[in-house]
């Protein structure tokens, strides 16, 4: 298991190569460079960036050298954890792209959990009543859910919190409480502004997986082994819990896998519209300002972060389920 | 004769086979009755696609998906037409003009109208419109408007509704007191076809690799599943934004749309190739494959005249579940301001126009655009789950 683990990573070296070197010929596309912008930048502001920093970084990147040289030195900073400067937020890129990718992991990660929370009794529920007026109500409401991604639901969550309930419900805190000291107040709140985008980046999954949950749940539930459970005469909650779910769940683990590239992708936009601080917000400002090194960054962490959790999510397959082989 | 004789007879056994089966009521000679023999007849002469047909129009809600998708696109050739203004056409004294209530029936009769407007202003400056239930603007059928281009052919200058004296505005103005319906109108014509567009470009490579792909295996396989895999590593959105943040904003319309299309196939396609190296490497097998490569047939000709068109059932089915994110990932883009920008006027474009949630609150109609988008995700939905199960018409 850890040599397959090894191996994986080793083999996921080539792949980060690769995405750097197109992550670093994307955020050159725009026109004009990094070097011009930040002179025009400097001369709208009257001298907000002195010159002597622009010095400095074009030395450091090698700014006025051909593309592979820029391309080396940025790469060569990595083993240093230097990714790079951020122009307009004048520090390093780095920090600030693990704080907002921990805040991505953090909102991704719950939105995971409330999935697997509503989706497998969901579909038990549907696979026990198929057919029922409940099972086509849940279906349709999946359905629904499947169909309207997050950016819809984000601007219809928006819609609904000022005309309904008339506060904004975006961002991380209200008003009143973002300069406040950390009490249980705040931290309610905080709660309470952490719920919506689990909630709208989850929905779309949680459908996914009720649908599937449903059919395998359904598949089981006609195998001879559950035939011969109820005909030894265990109670049909047994039967259903201890049998047909605990089969019918295993492949879950690789649906939600395939989930979780939606997910990253979905919560920049579900960020920008909510205003949250996820990887979102920040992005689309680098990029409109081209700073390259902020936006570059940020596109080959997310790589990186879709890349590891596809490989979690087999190591956890492997894990749970002892039939696959790994080699 | 003996041919047909040899066709009703394995017609016969198709029926007893289909009533053994079937639990179909035999009559006291044994036959199975007339109607029901002739609904099998049909069924065992129809060809695949009837089947086909015959299955979709059976699923009411793939069938009504179908229906709005048509009426969509309807509108997208003649939204000129159905239009009451045009695009830019600004009503400066009617700004943020709540959606007028259409009456059907005039004095017992069908003549639809709206009443005239009250405009008032009130302590805070705000605009406050009611309507003047003296004056009534009767709704005109085929009335002269501004001119333009019929299908980019026929000039005229008639419009389906509109009225000579006075605003007729029935999903209300926006900011400049431009005619939303107008708009979301003329929206649907970048959004619907730059779905269309998108989605074609994606089946071209996707098609042509994919099959290429599960048809040769080997290398050439494992290096277009590498590259796949690689685009596949980047996150989509993330993606997106950061190749249209590339384009120029001073580049004219037609670039833009084209170069934004462009973009979004760059991840679409990976996906409709997947799903077609899959069916084609079950296909490969086929007797049909191996005889048309025992007379001789190039590989050109195998995958083009056998392979994609046996496939064609599964492209359909799978283009059209890739329509909604097509759509929705042009809307997202130039509602964050890096797809298209004004003066293409897409339902994404009309979205970012709302701004800010605020006049969202005040001004609730000029969020009718997300309406429509949502209409058409939830249609084509719909219809590509129905086409989905009709595409294989001999599984109940």
């Amino acid at each position: 298991m850890i040599a397959y683990i090894a191996r994986r990573i080793v083999g996921m070296i080539p792949t980060i190569i690769i995405v750097s070197i197109l992550t670093f010929i994307i955020i050159q596309l725009p026109p004009g460079d990094f070097f011009t912008t930040l002179q025009a930048e400097i001369a709208e502001s009257g001298g907000g960036q002195d010159k002597e920093t622009v010095k400095v970084m074009e030395e450091r990147y090698g700014l006025d050298k051909p593309l592979t040289v820029q391309y080396f030195r940025w790469v060569s900073g990595f083993p240093r954890g230097d990714f790079g400067w951020s122009l307009e937020w004048n520090s390093p890129v780095l920090p600030i792209v693990l704080q907002r990718i921990s805040y991505t992991v953090l909102v991704g990660g719950l939105s995971l959990i409330f999935m697997l929370i509503v989706a497998v009794p969901i579909g038990i529920y549907s696979a026990t009543h198929q057919y029922s007026v409940g099972d086509h109500a849940l279906s349709l409401i999946g359905f629904l859910g499947l169909c309207l991604p997050g950016f819809l639901l984000g601007l219809l969550w928006m819609y609904f919190g000022i005309v309904v309930l008339r506060v904004d419900v975006g961002g991380t805190l209200s008003l009143q409480y973002q300069h406040a000291p950390w009490t249980t107040a705040k931290i309610l709140d905080y709660l309470n502004h952490l719920w919506p985008p689990v909630i709208i980046l989850g929905l779309a999954s949680t459908a996914q997986l009720q649908r599937i949950m449903r059919g395998n749940l359904l598949d089981e539930l006609r195998q001879q082994y559950i035939v011969t459970a109820r005909a030894k005469g265990l109670s049909e909650r047994k039967v259903v819990n201890k049998y047909g779910v605990r089969v019918a769940v295993n492949p879950l683990i690789s649906v939600m896998a395939m989930e979780v590239p939606k997910i990253i992708s979905e919560s920049t936009i579900v960020g920008i519209v909510l205003s949250v601080p996820t990887t979102g917000p920040l992005l689309l400002r680098a990029l409109t300002s081209q700073d390259m090194y902020l936006a570059g960054t940020f596109l080959l962490f997310m790589s990186l972060l879709l890349m590891f959790s596809n490989l979690l999510a087999d190591i956890a397959l492997a894990w749970i389920d002892p039939r696959i082989v790994y080699t | 004769m003996k041919n047909l004789q040899d066709c009703s007879e394995a017609l016969e056994k198709v029926y007893e086979q289909y009533a053994t089966t079937h639990d179909i009521a035999e009559d006291s000679e044994g036959s199975i009755a007339l109607t029901e023999r002739r609904r099998l007849e049909s069924i065992y002469a129809a060809s695949q696609w009837q089947l086909i047909w015959r299955k979709f129009v059976r699923n009411r809600v793939a069938l009504v998906g179908g229906i709005v998708i048509a009426m969509y696109y309807l509108a997208v050739l003649f939204a000129q037409f159905i239009a009451p203004y045009s695009l830019t056409e600004r009503f400066g004294k009617y700004i943020y003009l709540p959606p007028q209530r259409v009456h059907f029936l005039h004095d017992g009769k069908f003549r639809p109208y709206v009443y005239d407007i009250n405009l008032e202003i009130d302590e805070d400056l705000r605009k406050i419109y009611t309507p003047d239930l003296e004056k009534v603007i009767p709704i005109k059928f085929f009335v002269h408007g501004e001119p333009y281009k019929l299908l980019g052919l026929l000039e005229t200058d008639i419009h389906l509704f509109g009225s000579d004296d006075g605003i007729v505005s029935i999903l209300g103005t926006d900011r400049q007191g431009r005619d939303m319906f107008s708009r979301i109108l003329f929206g649907s014509q970048i959004s619907l076809t730059i779905g269309l567009v998108g989605v074609l470009l994606s089946l071209t490579f996707g098609s042509v690799l994919g099959v290429v792909s599960g048809y040769y295996g080997g290398r050439v396989d494992n290096l277009i599943q590498r590259s796949i895999e690689l685009v596949r590593s980047f996150p989509a959105i993330p993606l997106w934004m950061a190749l249209s943040a590339a384009v120029p904003p001073h580049w004219p319309p037609l670039r833009t749309y084209f170069v934004v299309t462009l973009i979004l196939s760059v991840i679409g396609w990976t996906w409709l190739a997947r799903q077609l190296r899959g069916k084609v490497l079950s296909l490969r097998n086929e007797d049909y494959v191996l005889a048309a490569k025992l007379a001789g047939a190039s590989d050109f000709r195998i995958i083009f005249r056998h392979l994609i068109p046996a496939t064609f059932s599964h492209i359909i089915v799978v283009s059209t579940l890739a329509m909604p994110a097509m759509i929705l990932a042009e809307t997202a883009l130039s509602f964050l301001g890096l797809g298209l920008r004004p003066p293409i006027t897409s339902w994404g474009v009309l979205l970012r126009e709302v701004q800010n949630f605020q006049s969202i609150a005040l001004y609730p109609w000029v969020f009718t655009p997300a309406l429509a988008i949502a209409i058409a995700i939830l249609a084509f939905n719909f219809l590509g789950d129905g086409l989905r199960d009709a595409s294989d018409p001999y599984t109940v």
